[in-house]
């Protein structure tokens, strides 16, 4: 384990980050606290704002006020309250302290399954060939995949391709992992194979928030869910507390109703 | 007849070279400059993005023909002389350079937001995102329309002809001129022409194979 003498006690520490696209407000004053091994979930209806929180915890959206730091760094801009960007190439070092796997995969389509794995070892961690290929290799093995480590993305279904995007994100050995509606571009049947090797992760201690529509999932791996509504964080608590059907939060309860209507 | 171009063979032969010597010159200018410029179109400043813009609409709104007379007739009066050669080079490459800023822009576009998204996520910089992830894919999107692009380059160099340089359409004017053997020069012309393309296409399909992100 890294220095536990951090002086923040939150990972990922996220303080009233607003954000506006034009006259809409798509985050409004969100706040959330990771802790290093913790797994968070993100729920809520869409455009509730899940997505763009997470996208701005790796910076590939800007936000316009608010603070978010990773292990006491501040991500995007050079201090907590400037809107001065960081460097490009600064923001790729803070990147690559954070591992994102996406809900339409976005592998490499001209790199094979090691390949994937292999360009950030080689480009950011600056590893050799030989030590990035076992690395994959590895990672392949996590995901069950060490047949395919020479199949191109095309040659694998989409459960095979988001299972080499997990490995493509953990190899890089992030402090936190974000995990965006993984599973919502796989066939029903797929779902399983994917949960089950983020499972496996969360069992290791990886630090993850994931947005995720897998109630059920979300209910046996978090060890918090976060609601969020129109832009902002509804309710925070353990799983059992925050999916309860009695729930006092009118928001919280009409969400789980509609979800349970349409799942059943 | 067929000894009078058989006699004629070895100044074909010259003009040939010459057609060739300006294809590649054309096609290598403009593959760097189109290249260059292309990259300052999609991701360049503002100020660098209309400057492109408004060159290769410019350009590629004005016939070959006239783009090449006007270099080598119009800009004498700003000054600049330039031998017919290279005023045909220039006026050529010209072209070609819109044409190849087109291509690489829509080869470009074309690659999903997501993997300069994703190559972003594992740290890449800018530069590393284009040279590892996005240019390999455009590529491919590239070489089917330049390689067209090339062929009409070669189709095209025959326009020097008219600024009085002795290429291959020029050499078979002038047979003709001292044969009156039209018809069968023309035919031999026209095979030679496309003999270069047709091998030039067969090229490109197998690179277009090699590039293929789905093994055969």
């Amino acid at each position: 384990m890294s220095d536990a003498t951090n002086a923040s006690p939150a990972l990922l520490d996220v303080r009233d980050v607003s954000k506006a696209f034009g006259a809409v407000e798509v985050l409004r004053s969100v706040s959330l606290q990771v802790k290093r091994g913790e797994v968070v979930t993100v729920i809520g209806p869409s455009g509730s704002g899940k997505t763009t929180l997470l996208r701005c915890v790796n910076f590939l959206e800007s936000y316009d006020s608010g603070s978010i730091r990773i292990d006491g760094k501040e991500v995007g801009y050079r201090e907590a309250g400037t809107r001065q960007r960081r460097s490009e190439r600064d923001l790729a070092a803070m990147r690559a302290e954070t591992g994102m796997v996406f809900q339409s995969f976005n592998l490499f389509p001209h790199l094979t399954a090691a390949g994937n794995i292999m360009l950030g070892l080689t480009k950011v961690r600056g590893k050799s060939q030989t030590e990035a290929r076992q690395i994959a290799e590895h990672w392949l093995g996590r995901v069950g995949l060490a047949h395919k480590a020479d199949s191109l993305p095309a040659e694998l279904s989409g459960g095979q391709q988001q299972r080499v995007g997990i490995a493509r994100a953990v190899a890089m050995e992030p402090k936190i992992l974000l995990l965006d509606e993984i599973t919502s571009a796989l066939d029903p049947e797929l779902v399983g194979e994917v949960l089950a090797v983020v499972r496996s992760l969360a069992e290791d201690g990886m630090t993850m928030l994931m947005v995720t529509h897998e109630m059920a999932f979300a209910r046996d791996a978090s060890s918090r869910i976060v609601f969020m509504a129109d832009g902002g964080v509804s309710a925070v608590g353990p799983p059992k507390e925050i999916l309860a059907a009695e729930t006092s939060n009118e928001r919280l309860r009409t969400f789980l109703a509609r979800f349970r209507a349409s799942h059943f | 007849m067929a000894s009078q171009i058989l006699y004629a063979l070895p100044f074909l032969a010259k003009g040939f070279a010459l057609t060739l010597w300006v294809s590649l010159l054309v096609v290598t200018l403009s593959l760097v400059a189109g290249v260059l410029l292309g990259v300052g179109l999609v991701y360049g400043p503002a100020p660098l993005r209309w400057a492109v813009r408004i060159f290769s609409d410019t350009i590629r709104g004005i016939p070959i023909l006239v783009l090449m007379f006007f270099v080598y007739y119009g800009l004498p009066a700003v000054g600049l002389h330039l031998p017919s050669f290279w005023a045909a080079v220039l006026a050529l490459t010209l072209f070609k350079t819109a044409q190849v800023i087109e291509y690489l822009r829509g080869a470009v576009a074309s690659i999903p937001k997501g993997q300069s998204e994703a190559a972003m996520a594992i740290g890449l910089t800018f530069r590393q995102r284009l040279t590892s992830v996005i240019f390999p894919q455009a590529f491919r999107r590239f070489l089917p329309p330049w390689i067209n692009g090339v062929t009409d380059a070669v189709k095209g160099s025959a326009l020097v002809s008219l600024l009085g340089i002795t290429d291959l359409m020029q050499a078979i004017n002038q047979v003709i001129g001292r044969t009156y053997e039209a018809m069968p020069l023309y035919i031999l012309g026209a095979l030679i022409y496309f003999a270069v393309n047709y091998a030039l296409s067969l090229a490109s399909r197998r690179l277009e194979r090699r590039f293929a992100f789905i093994r055969e």
